[in-house]
């Protein structure tokens, strides 16, 4: 029970400060505390593979693509500080949170749980690999199209639309011996 | 208190901070990063039910919270493309003044 | 695992070889033991983790230690010249007088620094750098955690690697380090790809992610000489120098080494390090090599396994070493020997010829095992489709690869 405390307070408390800090690049990088604290809630009950899924994918992946993000969207090195919402619409988004977390608290509350069973379901991950290649294997492929269309999408829409420096010289070597490279053509980042 | 109202409880108050965030932010990336932790507050729960749920199928919540973890890396990434397609634009990423459809 | 037939020749080492291995090869573990009954039953097994830890701090910071000096005794006389040789027996205290240099000088923190992400970055980098080494076999009984996941939990652990990079480019309040630290970003991203692609074969015919199991699979030899090893299959070959590469470049060693070119960045996103921060991020990318290096030896190398079964009297943890090490030299062979790349050659080498190249070793992974589990005349007829599998796509990507890139002009400033 008290590592169990110990992870809701590091989960509810990074997750807080995270949302209302001020400068973007401080709030995702205590966001990623955030996830390894839910990672380490996996850990605790027992979900040793989705706890390093977890860590692997937010940590190495998606605090990545957030942090690409919030440097690519500003003009000068300072600017990763944002305005602060108007009061009123802070105060109706907490009251609207707050509420919600009242609802949703009563209703765990006052709902009696049938008991359940005593140790964590033993799972290994021979078992979890069969099961989503036996009877989950149609969501897999679903969710490996779904990752390629996003992946495709998330190029396509973020890459700039402007056709003259991508289509004028399909001849790599006349790029280079012609003239200076470009840098707006074939940037990779 | 039974461990899985305890369990519960975290993912609530996870939930509801990623609202909170959601409509008070105005910058849209934070509003992203709101909208990850709601997801991350369903895993949450699909663990505490798989862990303490009675008579749980083997693997059931596990599968759950993989397919939930590749759903939320294609809505990161999409989101974030997004993101910096209306920055693009209108040269900020305020989501107030995000409102016109045409480019 | 020993054949009948040679059971003839295991006769002379069956005196040696049953007391010595099972005694050599426990020895760490009952020292251990017996100093963790030295405690309090309370305490053990605190003591216990406490000793495993310890252990692999003291191996793995004595192993960083030499490496560096061996590296730089290597590099020079690669280059003609001697290398360092003043501190102590041929130069081999180095070392510890550059650790003394690191740990005595100003630790110089830019003004307008972000001070806790400047100090939050070296630390990151290194602990997670270490954690890695928790599931790496290193003998038979020797591996600090057992866990089902192992080669997830890896790769996990090596992520944060990434995010200290970032740390570290974007707090040091310097606009080229932190472009350095995108480039790095981009390449570490780049590579991570090929990396996890030729590991997952691995994890497929061994049907686990755990590392001692995956070892446990290489168990055997043909005939007692020719081990079971990964590597000596057409596919595992092909993945082994797939990994190599990209582990190469994922702890930016040479070929790859642009985010921290010395000749021509400052030091990319460390520029604004000094002193013992440096040394602290150096450290990290040693034992980051270090731990990949072990992760290579694990997948494709036998891990602890001896080569030969008449080998088998050396303890396992001495094979194990003897691979890494043999690794580690060919990494510093290579980087002695291969010029720098450019940042769109090397992103080009990774998503045109390393991914795709992966991609197909997966293919060939399984239609090794299939073959295999076939039987019968597939099970050789699989040798040279396997092959070719291997070697045409290099030969096609490798040739797409270098269309277009004739002898490079130069254009002057007029």
């Amino acid at each position: 029970m008290l590592s169990l405390s110990l992870i809701a307070a590091l989960i509810l408390t990074s997750a807080a400060v995270a949302l209302s800090l001020r400068n973007l690049i401080h709030s995702a990088l205590v966001l990623i505390v955030t996830w390894l604290g839910v990672s380490a809630f996996y850990l605790w009950a027992g979900a040793e593979f989705v706890g390093f899924a977890q860590i692997l994918l937010y940590v190495g992946a998606i605090s990545m693509v957030v942090l690409f993000a919030v440097l690519l969207t500003r003009r000068s090195m300072d600017e990763a500080r944002v305005q602060p919402s108007s009061l009123r619409r802070v105060i109706a988004a907490v009251l609207a949170g707050g509420a919600l977390a009242g609802v949703l608290a009563g209703a765990v509350l006052s709902t009696r749980f049938l008991p359940g069973a005593g140790r964590p379901p033993e799972i290994n991950v021979r078992q979890i690999g069969l099961q989503l290649m036996g009877p989950h294997a149609a969501s897999l492929l679903l969710v490996g199209v779904l990752l390629t269309v996003a992946l495709i999408g998330a190029t396509v829409i973020a890459s700039s639309f402007e056709r003259d420096d991508v289509s004028s010289d399909p001849d790599p070597r006349a790029r280079s011996r012609g003239r200076l490279p470009s840098n707006s053509g074939d940037s990779h980042v | 208190m039974n461990p899985l109202q305890i369990c519960l409880l975290i993912s609530c108050g996870l939930f509801a901070i990623g609202l909170t965030a959601a409509l008070a932010r105005s910058n849209s990336i934070l509003v992203l990063l709101g909208i990850e932790l709601m997801l991350n507050a369903a895993n949450l729960n699909f663990i505490a039910f798989w862990r303490f749920g009675p008579s749980p199928a083997p693997a059931s919540g596990v599968i759950f919270v993989l397919f939930s973890l590749a759903i939320a890396a294609a809505e990161a990434a999409v989101g974030l493309a997004l993101v910096i397609a209306v920055y693009r634009h209108q040269k900020n990423i305020r989501l107030k003044e995000a409102s016109r459809l045409k480019g | 695992m020993t054949s009948p037939a040679l059971s003839l020749f295991n006769a002379p080492f069956a005196a040696l070889a049953i007391p010595g291995p099972t005694f050599l090869e426990r020895a760490p573990l009952e020292l251990r033991d017996w100093f963790v009954h030295l405690f309090p039953a309370p305490a053990q097994w605190l003591v216990h983790h406490l000793i495993t830890i310890v252990a692999v701090l003291a191996v793995f910071g004595l192993f960083f230690a030499f490496l560096t000096i061996a590296e730089r005794k290597l590099l020079g006389r690669l280059q003609n010249r001697l290398g360092p040789n003043r501190t102590g027996p041929f130069g081999f205290m180095q070392p510890f007088a550059d650790a003394i240099k690191a740990l005595t000088k100003e630790d110089v923190v830019p003004a307008a620094a972000d001070k806790l992400l400047h100090f939050l970055a070296p630390v990151i980098v290194c602990s997670f750098a270490l954690m890695t080494f928790a599931v790496l076999p290193f003998g038979r009984h020797l591996i600090p955690l057992e866990l089902d996941a192992a080669v997830l939990y890896f790769f996990a652990a090596g992520a944060a690697t990434e995010l200290a990079i970032f740390m570290a480019g974007w707090s040091s309040r310097n606009k080229y380090s932190l472009l350095a630290a995108m480039r790095a970003l981009a390449q570490l991203i780049s590579y991570e790809l090929p990396l996890l692609l030729t590991v997952v074969p691995v994890v497929m015919l061994t049907g686990t992610l755990s590392t001692q199991n995956i070892v446990l699979a290489q168990g055997g030899w043909w005939h007692g000489v020719i081990p079971h090893w990964h590597v000596f299959t057409p596919w595992g070959f092909a993945g082994f120098l797939i990994f190599l590469v990209a582990a190469l470049a994922e702890t930016n060693r040479s070929p790859f080494d642009s985010p921290e070119a010395e000749s021509e960045l400052i030091a990319g996103h460390l520029t604004e390090y000094s002193g013992f921060k440096y040394a602290l991020f150096f450290m990290a990318e040693y034992f980051g090599m270090t731990a990949l290096c072990g992760l290579g030896v694990t997948l494709f190398l036998g891990g602890w396994q001896a080569p030969s079964v008449y080998l088998q009297f050396i303890p396992s943890y001495v094979w194990f070493g003897l691979k890494l090490i043999a690794m580690i030299l060919l990494l510093i062979w290579i980087r002695g020997t291969l010029l720098r790349l450019r940042i769109d050659q090397l992103m080009r080498l990774s998503w045109k010829l390393l991914v795709p190249l992966a991609l197909i070793n997966l293919l060939n992974a399984a239609f090794w095992f299939q073959a295999g589990e076939l039987g019968g005349a597939f099970a050789i007829a699989r040798w040279p489709v396997s092959i070719g599998l291997a070697v045409l796509p290099f030969i096609a990507f490798g040739r797409r690869l270098g269309r277009g890139l004739g002898p490079r002009t130069y254009r002057y400033a007029p």
